[in-house]
């Protein structure tokens, strides 16, 4: 019992990660037809943003304001990163074959991933670095004889990625914003007929994206404690997975994807062979997509974004 | 990142301007490292080709040398492949370092049968598909003479497969798994094999720990953690202790915690985690987060200043098996450790050592082969014994493999390594 609630608090802990990054996935597939395989890495850019920050701040790293901070210059960094990837990568190529912009892409995840292993002037280099402690570790709660332990990080980082998914339903559904990104994705030529200015509001949905993608990277950093520029690559497969499980496109789908992925991973670890994770994982992507061909919430299409 | 353009953009300018022959730049490669191996140790001597072409210093003189880097004249070329960048740069960038002073040491010292010798250094990303690709690079169009490298088994033996069939020896500085050597009579190593570290730990654990209950957790993707968790399992059943779990994760992976909670479940004495230094670090981290107080054991993977960082003050008090301690008090390790650390500002680890060792051994082999053919040379090299390494006397059995004792440390605060003891074949 005691194992299947520790398997519990780190397949959700696993999944809202998942969720921040396919977040970004699916509001860019909504508003362009695009799979964006950059946006690991631009997450990984928000890691290292973090790092460097953290790094500068020393002692006070681990204030309020410190991790504010952290996050702030994450954040914002990633969301002008985003803007120039759009303006410089996609935009140019928006009315040419969509999968110009699909190998573009893979190519500026190459350039992010690869381009941080050189160790010239502020470039980190390729070896792993551990992440600061800018939450100072302590238990939250503890049942029975350590049998589970729960970390005051854990309740931090579940609390601001639920923050940040609450901000975005906010953004998405109740702002002028968040209208103009709906109509663009239903149909962008009409949107442009009817005077909505599409070219900035799909920049402004991929700052967004690029935002919480550095959210999430930061949580992941403070989870996991080893940052490295390939790390881009593995959380970005995975949340794209769980993007295209919840039916890429729909923002909520994302979310439920993404913990579904989480817990079944860990479930599979936990109670069977571990090598098996992966195959089960993307088996089960296979079983939800035979039986729900646009994924578990794709047919949904008045909500999508 | 308009500096790294502009860096990017002279390099190619400078290659392009020097290699206008068929035989295409080195893609980056070589030159990501940074590595000034060419220039340093044999100054104006150009080798021609890609690489060293792309050293600012001497853009000129490529067009000199015959053809892509073979014997011109008076200098005898030989290859290194490495991971520069990846997951396991700071194995490889130790390793070049250790090649790289042993190198220099003999080119100031007259070099070999007076050439001087000069290391052409390729990267493969810590990918054994481009460790293969930099194999057929430095056999076929560099024509060098030896290759040295590498340290993950994985990689070694995707260079193996090239460098045997083409008759160039090739010595593994540390790839400890047995089948990299079994590829052919042109593969060699300078290390122990894993068969032998998997019952240094196992002994070590029943006899010295005195410990009975082990979980393993190995890397799936990695022919060294598999042989390890294999030789580890068979002797510490051998002698009486039960391995309660075995679990495995891909190399990659950050969060260990679902493996973690299932070894937890079986309360093991101790954890044998037989990775890289890049995964154990966080293992430990989220072992002891997760209320694991068992110690954890591994080999000669953990062996990396990263190890401290990433692993904080949880990896306090794990034993690993290693190749050599830099406590040793022999003159030969400590004038090495001290040239080390004037060169390179650190004390060297054990990769750094074995990538020395391995070069001297090559260079002495050169310098004893009656001339430098192929087959010359592996026979030189497959006579090597007792010869003086810093990690251990080497004397190459008839598989190839080196025989020596291995040391067991422990990691103490403060990132200290503390000698506990040797334990002999």
């Amino acid at each position: 019992m005691a194992d299947f609630l520790q398997h519990l608090i780190n397949g959700v802990a696993a999944g809202t990660i998942y969720a921040l990054v396919a977040l970004g996935y699916t509001m860019v597939y909504g508003v362009l037809k695009l799979i964006n395989f950059a946006h690991g890495d631009v997450m990984m850019v928000g890691v290292y943003l973090g790092y460097a920050t953290a790094f500068h701040l020393g002692r006070a790293q681990s204030s309020f304001a410190g991790i504010l901070l952290i996050f702030l210059v994450a954040m914002g960094g990633c969301a002008l990163l985003g803007l120039t990837i759009e303006r410089f990568a996609y935009r140019p190529l928006r009315e040419k074959p969509r999968l110009t912009a699909l190998i573009t892409a893979i190519g500026i995840s190459f350039a992010l991933s690869y381009g941080f292993q050189l160790d010239y002037g502020p470039l980190p280099g390729a070896a792993p670095r551990a992440f600061p402690e800018i939450i100072k570790p302590d238990e939250w709660l503890i049942i029975g004889d350590r049998d589970v332990v729960i970390w005051n990080w854990q309740v931090i980082s579940l609390l601001i990625a639920i923050a940040l998914m609450v901000m975005l339903q906010y953004l998405v559904f109740k702002t002028r914003f968040g209208r103009a990104m709906r109509a663009v994705s239903f149909d962008h030529r009409v949107a442009a007929l009817m005077g909505i200015p599409t070219d900035r509001v799909i920049a402004g949905t991929f700052m967004l994206g690029s935002a919480l993608a550095a959210g999430a990277g930061l949580l992941y950093a403070i989870k996991d404690t080893s940052v490295q520029p390939l790390m881009g690559l593995y959380v970005g497969l995975k949340a794209f997975v769980a993007a295209v499980i919840g039916g890429i496109g729909h923002v909520p789908g994302a979310v439920v994807g993404a913990l579904l992925l989480g817990l079944v991973e860990e479930f599979v670890v936990g109670y069977t062979a571990s090598s098996w994770r992966d195959a089960v994982a993307f088996g089960f992507l296979i079983v939800v997509l035979l039986a729900r061909p646009t994924g578990l919430f794709g047919q949904v299409a008045a909500e999508k974004v | 990142m308009s500096r790294i353009s502009l860096t990017v953009l002279a390099a190619l300018s400078v290659v392009g301007g020097a290699c206008e022959r068929k035989n295409a730049p080195a893609q980056s490669a070589g030159q990501s490292g940074g590595t000034p191996q060419g220039v340093s140790s044999a100054p104006g001597q150009a080798p021609g080709g890609g690489v060293h072409a792309a050293t600012p210093g001497e853009p000129g003189t490529p067009a000199a040398s015959g053809g892509a880097g073979t014997v011109d004249g008076d200098t005898i070329l030989i290859g290194e492949v490495g991971s520069l960048t990846g997951a396991e740069a700071s194995f490889g960038i130790s390793t070049r370092n250790g090649i790289e002073l042993a190198v220099n040491q003999t080119n100031e010292s007259g070099g070999v049968k007076g050439k001087k010798i000069v290391v052409r250094v390729y990267d493969d990303q810590s990918k054994p598909e481009e460790a293969a690709n930099a194999a057929t690079r430095l056999i076929s169009q560099d024509h060098v003479k030896v290759i040295l490298g590498e340290v993950a088994s994985t990689n070694s033996l995707a260079m193996a497969q090239k460098a045997q069939p083409a008759g160039v020896p090739m010595i593994s500085p540390s790839s400890t798994n047995p089948k990299v050597t079994q590829v052919g009579n042109y593969i060699f190593r300078v290390c122990f094999i894993d068969p032998f570290q998997g019952f240094v730990m196992a002994k070590f654990t029943k006899e010295n720990l005195k410990l009975t209950r082990a979980a393993v957790l190995k890397d799936n993707k990695s022919d060294y953690s598999l042989g390890l968790t294999e030789y580890f399992t068979r002797k510490f059943t051998e002698m009486g202790g039960k391995i309660v779990t075995t679990e495995a994760y891909s190399k990659g992976d950050t969060d260990f915690r679902s493996q973690l909670t299932a070894i937890k479940g079986q309360k093991p004495d101790a954890i044998y985690v037989p990775g890289y230094y890049n995964d154990v670090g966080i293992v430990a981290r989220q072992a002891r987060e997760l209320g694991i107080k068992a110690p954890m054991l591994g080999g000669d993977g953990w062996r990396s200043e990263k190890l401290f960082e990433l692993g904080g003050r949880s990896i306090e008090g794990s034993y690993f098996s290693d190749h050599y301690s830099p406590d040793n008090p022999s003159p030969l390790v400590q004038k090495f450790i001290a040239e080390y650390k004037a060169v390179y500002g650190s004390v060297p680890d054990s990769l750094a050592g074995l990538g020395y060792d391995a070069a001297r051994v090559a260079i002495a082999a050169m310098k004893r082969a009656p001339d430098l053919s192929g087959s010359a040379i592996r026979d030189a090299i497959a006579q090597t014994k007792d010869f003086p390494g810093v990690a251990g006397t080497i004397t190459l059995d008839e598989n190839r493999n080196a025989v020596k004792p291995a040391v067991v440390l422990q990691v103490e605060p403060g990132a200290k390594l503390k000698y506990i003891t040797t334990i002999s074949p």
